[in-house]
């Protein structure tokens, strides 16, 4: 797995987390070391990019609920884009699209 | 070491090999080999072993290669240094492990599934750990004639999961007898415990569902769990037991929907948890299509050995190397 976290240069919190490879219980850990601390910055605005994403499992699942978690305390905007059909059918099925969903006020789309 | 039997043993094995050319060592030095390690020579040791062989058996060693041999024992240090480590890990390790099965086995004993009988229905239900431990849940209870089915799953792995798993069974066992009615107030109730006491990255997923004989009606809500398969005798056909509700633990104050479906004399309903679906295989993942497939194949048996069938046969798909804990339940009406 590969994190890359690239922050825009206008001078405003926006970052951009983007996975390349695969998300388990080896290499979770390191993505909530990485994502966690981004979520806590009051007023950012984050974007889980997991188009180069090509596997996660249920503890891929956790760090991006703990991370949802964390943004709504710290009035964060975490949005998650590049989810495939069946990660996204997982989001569905277990209600972790609603929570993304309600988390974006405005712009970014949990869809595309 | 002068006086172990080891030290005695190894000069003696070195002595005969050193004085006859013709000798060969193998099994014997092997046997040796075996007798240091098991008595935990160090890399080090041995080395010190040997210069003080060599030493007591020749007098004419020269100076050159004597200090080559201190050179390699002290080189040999950090070895035996890592080894001692690499003893101490694997005690440990061999410690962990033994805690690890006693825990196993408390889990076992907490969770046993056990399906009551059951005059209107047969019910089947089976349970696999990937690893030791398990982060799935199932409760299957007759309730003064009603059916209550609970399948619920730990998203996270391991230990954690297991230790999750093991509050749920207890908030389930301490909700009032009479709410057994209400699927939405079971899964509410369960949502307020989680939500308090668990880690913010966990969240468990749960159906639950009650069967009431009499007026022939299954009552059901889900919190994101994978759904579960109904299946119409008069239709000879398979539908989703479709439920939409938040996994349990990712927000507080969640209200869930009740549905409900009539069943008719033959029908039958599965409940799974997604360690089958999100099972993969040689030809990528397993297919929520591949699963009514097996349960086509296996539906004749009685639902205590079709659950074991499909089991199986998941499996084997997976060359019976589980990579997630799962859950089956069967009910024949």
């Amino acid at each position: 797995m590969n994190i890359s976290i690239q922050r825009e240069a206008n001078g405003e919190n926006l970052f951009l987390v983007a996975v390349e490879g695969e998300i388990d219980v080896f290499t979770a850990p390191e993505l909530k070391q990485g994502l966690l601390p981004l979520t806590e910055i009051i007023g950012s605005k984050l974007t889980l990019d997991l188009n180069e994403t090509k596997y996660m499992d249920s503890t891929a699942l956790g760090v991006i609920v703990a991370a949802l978690k964390s943004a709504s305390k710290h009035q964060c905007q975490f949005v998650v884009t590049g989810l495939t059909p069946r990660i996204k059918r997982l989001f569905e099925i277990t209600g972790l699209m609603d929570i993304l969903k309600r988390e974006q006020t405005n712009g970014g789309n949990a869809d595309d | 070491m002068e006086d172990q039997p080891q030290l005695i043993a190894y000069r003696n094995l070195l002595m005969r090999y050193v004085s006859q050319d013709s000798y060969s060592m193998s099994e014997d030095s092997e046997l040796l080999s075996g007798a240091l390690r098991a008595r935990g020579v160090s890399p080090d040791d041995l080395v010190n072993m040997h210069i003080d062989v060599l030493k007591n058996v020749s007098s004419n060693l020269d100076n050159a290669t004597l200090r080559s041999l201190y050179f390699l024992s002290k080189i040999m240090e950090g070895y035996g240094s890592e080894y001692r480590e690499h003893q101490t890990l694997k005690n440990r390790q061999k410690q962990l492990d033994t805690e690890l099965d006693v825990a196993a086995e408390v889990q076992k004993a907490l969770l046993e599934g056990k399906v009551p009988a059951c005059s209107f229905a047969d019910i089947g239900a089976i349970s696999e750990p990937a690893k030791k431990m398990s982060g799935d849940y199932y409760r299957i209870v007759n309730d003064g004639g009603r059916l209550a089915v609970t399948i619920a799953d730990i998203v996270g792995k391991g230990i954690p999961a297991a230790m999750c798993m093991s509050m749920i069974k207890y908030a389930m066992d301490s909700l009032p007898e009479n709410s057994q009615g209400a699927p939405p107030f079971i899964l509410s109730s369960l949502n307020r415990v989680v939500e308090r006491n668990v880690d913010p990255s966990m969240f468990i997923t749960m159906f639950y569902g009650v069967y009431d004989p009499l007026s022939r009606v299954f009552s059901f809500a889900s919190a994101g769990h994978e759904p579960g398969f109904y299946y119409s005798a008069s239709k000879d056909q398979f539908e989703e037991l479709e439920a939409r509700g938040l996994s349990l633990g990712l927000a507080p104050g969640t209200r869930y929907k009740e549905y409900s479906r009539e069943i008719a004399k033959g029908d039958m309903l599965f409940l799974l948890t997604d360690g089958v679906t999100e099972a993969r295989t040689d030809n990528g993942f397993i297919e929520r299509k591949d699963i009514v497939d097996l349960i086509r194949q296996s539906m004749h048996l009685p639902a205590a050995k079709m659950v074991k069938q499909i089991i199986y046969e998941l499996k084997k798909m997976q060359h019976f190397n589980l990579h997630d804990d799962f859950t089956f339940i069967a009910m024949k009406f």
